[in-house]
Formats: structure tokens, sequence, C-alpha cells
């Protein structure tokens, strides 16, 4: 690893740009360090979500009858339109990042409303479905019934534990997008008022990073919530 | 390091292999493989992750440093999943003294 | 070969003077007097600035979390129950732990030493993320308010393991606002750690390559690894003990089939990492001091460098060493016990390391010696009783007793916080441009010695005879030892008190100090004390090896043979 990287070298024009801030050499060096520590706190991410993935890990193997019942219940229809909703978004979030980098003005700011549009059919959809828990019962707590997912005694009360994960880990996941999109918006203000160029794009590009996180956690949970035991 | 521009073919590239995916993992929950459904819906969760983080992340173009942390970050989750499940699917292989 | 530098030491050795009394006084303006007033500090994005708002802050936290110890010693003193009642006494013990882990000795290095110095060690002007710093700084103090709220509101009585199903189904107390105060505090953490790495890997001067950094930097890098890979851990863990407990999103209640060791499992996988970031920027100190007042290199520079990774890579492979008697797999117990067994090598290679560097070294006993040699002590006692209890069969007998309880106090009162102390007066000329009075710091630390150790070694009797942790009640014949530790207790509590009277009058009243009173190597040192907001007047170039002492001892005989 060098220790001075090869931004020491950069043009001119990117030592004294009027976004490079005092304690870094030049543009490129700047937009590494972000680059660097927005993938750092990605990482963070993993192993917050991670705790979650782990105890859904742990309780899929003890209790897995009561988790495949449990999953069957779970829209399978919405979920998999979600899942495309959300593979789009991180197509236009993509798609906004390189016209930004190319200094494309409008089409940036098309592709980024385009993603926040694509992300909020998403948080609706999500909340068509906890409205249909809440209206089967099927919310942890005093009031969980679990008839209809076929399940009594113990298997019954271990359903309790799927759907609370559920709700966790979805929850989280949907918090996320509800602290993304507001991002996203500001981010194409900021477009449309032509704060961006293709010296300085950094904050679209991050922000593009933690998007495609945030849909990497749902091709997850897709697969571990809805998929379980569909072939019976 | 210059900026590499990443063309919108491989984006769409991306994009329609994603999609191919997710039919994919939907359809593959429908039939019964046995023990191998959840690897299968496993394997392309992970297949899916990997092209996001390759492309859409850039993770392709950026430097080693870059990839290092994605790789550790995964590699810490698998750490915390494999010891924990270590306790759990070792339960009475060893008896405890007294009994 | 020396570096290039601005203000401060220069040309050839002279003949030793007091710094103090030769050098030019400071540049009229500094990172302290550039700008005055509430909003300069509270807006500040000048890491040196943000360490002294730090430094407030641990400061306060401190000290409440001793004045919970003082009361939980206070009840030791009789053996029975007689100055608060038993749920009283649960929610001193978990405050005080709480208070201590999260909001002093988990920042107090790293966010007060590690933001000063960081930057000034590689040379940069800052850190990576100035503003993120300052966004770090008032998450803490969110976080600590949320504890001090759970505070006044009554307490929580949990222990700071937050153990289920306990915390979440059947305590009474304020397990939501405490575990939301730790879950917010942490992303400071988070942040500092993150901060961290970018700057070291991204913003090294020119001519800095890793072995030659600092051991100092070495340790900070290899702790915010563990604050990255394992804060985030608890986080999660703390966020569904609320959401069980405010929402019914039951996870590890009992009756629907959740399993309570899971959450030990997830908790320890933050908590026992994160004892590891509790010691290793007291050994990045200890490795300072001792190189500068033997005024030699580090023996095994490398070694230790590499060590500290170790430490901080293998620590996350041992958690399950807290669960020996939880219901865990003996299987996993086992494992846990062998690899807890290696995770020792790499601090006893600092221990011999830093005494090698001892031998034949030109040592002076200069206050942040007193507390390294000190540390390298009582770390060495805290260490080996850990290796006792990471042993499946021995833990059996003592787990749970004060001889854990004396383990850890070792560990993190007899090393760490000796080594904050030692750090703190090491580094003070620089940060406040001012020299504290030498002897009261040397008594001073005498007396902490003296009292850390009468009040914890009572503690490894009574545990191996017994008596419980977490108990405000005793049997009789455990007085004696508790009313010696109580005492400790009580010197101990002076001997901090006095840094803070001492340490505050020599920012008015302590003479001015030199770029370099010591003198040490180090860039840090090569700029003037205090420092300007920028640092450096010219980026510093990086030419020779960490620790050259024996370049200017070899200098001087040449001189004057």
């Amino acid at each position: 690893m060098s220790s001075v990287a090869d931004t020491a070298h950069a043009p001119e024009a990117d030592r004294h740009h009027p976004d490079l801030v005092h304690h870094f050499e030049s543009l490129p060096a700047q937009k590494e360090a972000a680059t660097l520590g927005m993938w750092v706190f990605l990482v963070t991410e993993v192993m917050f979500f991670g705790g979650l993935f782990l105890a859904y890990t742990m309780y899929r193997n003890l209790y897995f009858h009561a988790f495949v019942q449990s999953s069957r219940h779970l829209n399978l229809t919405l979920g998999a339109v979600n899942t495309a909703v959300l593979i789009c978004s991180s197509l236009t979030m993509a798609m906004g990042v390189h016209s930004s980098a190319l200094g494309r003005r409008r089409a940036t700011v098309a592709w980024l409303l385009l993603t926040v549009a694509l992300g909020s059919v998403f948080l609706g959809i999500k909340a068509v479905e906890y409205k249909d828990k809440f209206d089967h019962h099927l919310v942890p707590g005093e009031r969980f019934q679990a008839e209809e997912l076929h399940l009594e005694g113990d298997e019954a009360r271990q359903a309790q534990i799927f759907y609370a994960l559920y709700f966790a880990m979805t929850g989280l996941h949907a918090t996320h997008m509800v602290i993304g999109v507001p991002i996203i918006l500001i981010l194409a203000w900021m477009a449309h008022r032509g704060r961006f160029s293709p010296e300085y794009h950094t904050p679209v590009e991050m922000t593009g990073l933690y998007w495609h996180f945030v849909d990497i956690i749902w091709i997850f949970l897709f697969p571990l919530l809805y998929l379980i035991g569909r072939h019976h | 390091m210059s900026e590499h521009i990443v063309s919108p073919r491989v984006y769409v590239t991306v994009f329609v292999g994603l999609m191919a995916l997710t039919a994919a993992t939907v359809f593959a929950a429908t039939i019964d493989l046995g023990r191998w459904n959840t690897p299968v819906a496993l394997i392309i969760a992970v297949t899916k992750a990997v092209l996001v983080v390759l492309f859409f992340m850039h993770v392709k173009y950026s430097s080693r440093l870059v990839a290092l942390a994605v790789g550790g970050g995964v590699l810490w989750l698998l750490t915390l999943i494999a010891g924990v499940a270590a306790d759990y699917l070792t339960r009475g292989w060893v008896g405890t003294p007294g009994t | 070969m020396t570096t290039q530098i601005g203000p401060g030491e220069s040309g050839p050795p002279r003949p030793p003077v007091p710094p103090a009394l030769t050098e030019p006084p400071p540049p009229r303006v500094n990172y302290l007097n550039v700008a005055y007033g509430v909003k300069s500090w509270l807006l500040t994005t000048d890491h040196k600035r943000i360490a002294l708002l730090y430094l407030a802050g641990v400061t306060l936290m401190f000290f409440l979390g001793g004045s919970f110890a003082v009361l939980i010693r206070l009840e030791l003193v009789t053996p029975a129950g007689d100055l608060v009642q038993s749920e009283t006494y649960n929610k001193l013990f978990t405050m005080h732990g709480i208070i201590m882990v999260f909001f002093f000795l988990i920042p107090s290095i790293p966010a007060v030493l590690g933001n000063f110095l960081i930057p000034l060690m590689i040379g940069a002007r800052d850190l990576a993320f100035p503003r993120l710093n300052l966004a770090s700084w008032y998450i803490y103090m969110i976080g600590a308010a949320f504890t001090i709220y759970t505070l006044v509101s009554g307490g929580v009585d949990t222990g700071w393991t937050f153990y289920t199903p306990y915390s979440t189904t059947y305590s009474n107390t304020h397990v939501i606002a405490a575990g939301l105060g730790i879950f917010i505090t942490g992303f400071s953490s988070i942040l500092t750690g993150l901060n961290f790495i970018v700057t070291i890997h991204r913003m090294r001067a020119p001519g800095l390559t890793w072995f030659r950094l600092p051991l100092f930097v070495w340790a900070h890098y290899a702790t915010s690894l563990i604050f990255v890979l394992g804060t985030p851990v608890i986080a999660i863990t703390l966020l569904t003990v609320v959401l069980e407990r405010a929402l019914h999103l039951g996870i590890y209640d009992p009756r629907l089939g959740g399993d309570p060791v899971l959450f030990q499992h997830l908790f320890w996988f933050y908590s026992h990492p994160a004892v590891y970031i509790m010691i290793l920027p007291a050994m990045g100190v200890i490795s300072e001091v001792v190189a500068c007042f033997s005024r030699k290199r580090i023996f095994g520079y490398e070694v230790v460098a590499m060590s500290s990774l170790a430490i901080a890579v293998i620590g996350f492979f041992v958690w399950g060493h807290h669960m020996f008697i939880s219901g865990q797999s003996t299987y996993a117990g086992l494992v846990f016990s062998l690899l807890s067994f290696l995770v020792a090598i790499p601090s006893a290679i600092k221990v011999f390391n830093w005494t090698a560097t001892l031998y034949k070294g030109s040592v002076s006993y200069d206050t942040p010696m007193l507390y390294a040699i000190g540390f390298v002590g009582l770390f060495t006692i805290g260490g080996l009783t850990g290796i006792f209890l990471a042993a499946l069969g021995l833990d059996v007998h003592v787990t749970d007793t004060y001889f854990v309880v004396a383990h850890f106090h070792y560990i993190m009162v007899g090393g760490a916080i000796m080594g904050y102390l030692g750090g703190i007066h090491f580094w003070w000329p620089k940060i406040t441009g001012r020299l504290y009075p030498e002897m009261w710091a040397r008594v001073a630390a005498v007396i902490v010695f003296a009292g850390f150790n009468l009040t914890f070694f009572p503690q490894f009797i009574l545990g191996y005879l017994g008596m419980p942790r977490r108990y405000h009640a005793y049997p009789e014949e455990f007085q004696v030892l508790n009313v010696m530790s109580s005492a400790g207790a009580s010197i101990l509590g002076l001997g901090y008190l006095l840094p803070m009277i001492y340490l505050l009058w020599s920012m008015r009243y302590g003479p001015r100090a030199s770029a370099n009173p010591w003198p040490a190597k180090g860039l840090e040192w090569q700029t003037a004390s205090p420092p300007i907001t920028e640092n450096f007047e010219r980026q510093p170039v990086v030419t020779e090896e960490a620790y050259a002492y024996a370049s200017e001892e070899e200098a001087r005989v040449v001189e004057r043979g």
C-alpha cells in the first residue's frame, strides 16, 4: 500500500477546485477518501443487519416447520414485485450517477427522481403488506393468532418469532429506505441547481453506494422470508 | 487515478441478469428440490449481490483496498454466523462432567 | 537524517538545558486562541478542539461512574445489606458498569488522545472527515444525555450486560432508555473508527510508510477495525431488546421458544472485542512513553505492530469464554477456551518487548513513565488471571465471583486508565502548551498505584474464596478483605482527584512548554506547543524510522568524542 496515492499528481485544476477541502491535497484524493469512508460505513451496516440475519438463521433451523407455514402467508406476488421495483431503482440510481459523472444536469435530475419514485412504490407496497398482517392478527404480541397459519401449540408460538424477525428485518430495511429517499430528493435539487460536475459529483456516487447496499439487503430478505415453503 | 465511466450497456446487461435471476429464484422455490432449495436460493441471492457490488457499485473498477473492505465485511458476518452456529450444532457432542 | 519541519527543534543536538528556558515563546496564534466563544467550540471542525470537547465529556462521565463505585464500596464495608436495598444496589453496579464501559473506557483514549494526535503523528492537517468527527461528539453527548435521563428517572438494574429475558420481560426499570443511550453512543464509536481508518490509509505524509508509523497509530488502527466490525452488533442487539420490550417483537422470550443464550452470543460478540478497544489504545500510549523515557526504539517494532492487529482479529473469536456456564455447548466451550489462551500471546509479546526496550536503555522516571511501568506490571497480573479464567474447569469455580471483577479491573483500571493518565501527562504540554507540576504528578501516580492495588488485590482472594459478584450482602468472614478494598478505593479516589486539580491549575499557572519538552521523537513534537490550527507550517516529509532515538545518542557521543 503506497503512502501517497497517485492523486498527488492530479492536474492543477483539481488542486484548487472550490469543492476541495483544506485538508486534502487534490480532488481525486478527497474522492478516494470519501469512497473508502462510505465502504467502511457499509461494512458496519453489514454487521448491523448481520445480527438479525444471525437470529433468523438460528431460529429457522430450530423451528423450520413454523417458519415454513408463517412464510406462506406472506404475499409472494407483492414480494416479487417489490424485488423487481428495487432492482429497477438500482438501475435508475446507477444511471443517475453516470449522468452526473458526464455533467448531464437534466438527465441526472430525471434519473434521481425516477429512483425516488420507485423507492416510494416499494414503501407503498410494504405498507400494504404490513396492513394485511395487522388485519390477520399476525403482529407479535397479545393479539397474535396463528390459526390462519395452520399451527398450534408450540409451533403457534414459534410463529411469533418468525413474524418478529419479519417485522424487525423488513422494518429496519424500510427505515433505511425512508432515510435514503429524502437524501436522493435533496441530491436531485442540488443537481438541478448545477451543483455537480464531472470533477465533483461525489455525493451522488456515495448515495448510489448506499442505495445499492439497501437493494442488496432486500435481495437476501426476499428469498429468506418469502420463499421458504412454496413448493409444498 | 482517472475515473472509470461505466457504459450504460453494462448497467442494462446487469439489470437484465438481476431480473432473470429473480424470476429463477421464484421458480426454483416452487419446485421441490429437497434439501437443495435453500442452497439454490442462497446461491442465486449471492450471485445477484455480487453483480450489484461489482458493477453498480463499481468495485470492479475500484482499488484493492475497497475490495479488501468488502471482503472483510462479508467474512466477518460469516464469522459471526459460523461461531454461533458452532454452539448450536455441537450441543450434546461432549457431555458435561458429572452427567 | 532528520525531518524537515516548521518551528521547534532544529539543528545539531545541544547539551541538556531545561527547554522551557531556552526555547522561544509559542507562536501568538494557536488552535486554542485562534477564536474565542462558545460557538467557536461547539461548531469547530478542528480535531484538536473536538478532542478537548471529548475530554470534557469523558471526564464528567468518569466522575459520575466513579460516584457509583463509591456507593458500592461504601455498602460493601459491612456484611449486611444496610446502606441501600438490593434493588438499589443492582442499579448502582449497573450504572457504574454502563457509564464506565460505554462512556469512559471505550471513548477515552481514542476520542481524546487519538483525535488530537493521529493527524499530527502522520503529518496531516486534520482527520479525513472533520464534520463527521464533530457529529460523533454530539452523538456521544446525546447518548450520555439518555443515560443521565435513565439515571434521574430511576435507573436500570439489569447489569451492564442486559441479559434476557430479565431485561426484555421481567425488569421494571428503564431498560429502553438505557439501551437507546448505548445504541446512540455506539454510532459515535463507529464514526470515530471510520474516520481513523480512512485517515491512516489515505493521509500519511510523504515518506511515512506503514512501518514508520508510531505504534500509537498502529494501535488505533487495530482499535478502529474493532469499532467498525464489532460495534454494529451491539447496536442491533440492544435494538432487539428495545423492540422486544416496547413492541413485543420477541425473539428472546422462552415462552415463545426464544433462546436467551442467543442474546448472550450477540452481546458478547461485540463486548469481548470491546475490551480490546479499551486496552489497545492504552498499549499504544505505553509504546510511545516507554520509547521516549528509555531513549530507545521499541524492541521488535514490527512484531509489536503486528501484535496489535493480531489482538484485534483473534479477539473476535473468543467471546464464548463469557458463556462457559450458560448452557453453551461444551465442545464450543473447549474451542473458545483454546482460542482465549491464544489471544493472550500477542499481548504477552508486547509485555516482553516493552521490557526488553528498557534493557540497556537510558531510563528516566517522569510521571508518564511511572504510569507506563505501573501499566506493565498491573496488566501482566490482569492478563495472567485472564488465563486462569480461560481454563474451563477453573472458570466454573470462579465465574461470577469477585475473581472476575478483580481480573477485569486490573486490566481496565490498572491497565487502561493508567495508560490514559500516562498519555494525558505525556502529551499535556503539546495539548495545552503548559507543563504540569512534576512533583505533584509523581505523588498522584504513586497514590493511584497504591490505592489501586489495595482496592483490587483483595478481590482476587475474595473471589477465590467464593464471594459472588453483584451481591450487596455477604458472609461475615469476608469483611476484612472488603474493608481493605473499600479503604483502597478512597485512596484511589484521591489519586484521581489530584490530577484534576493540578492539571487545571497548570492550564493557567503552569510554565509554558516548548515544542518538544521531553524531548521525544515523532511528528507531533516537531510543531509548536500548542499547535496551530493547521498543525504544521509546512507539510512534513519523513525520512527516518520511528523512534530514531539511537541516532541522536550516537550524534552526541560523536560530538563529545
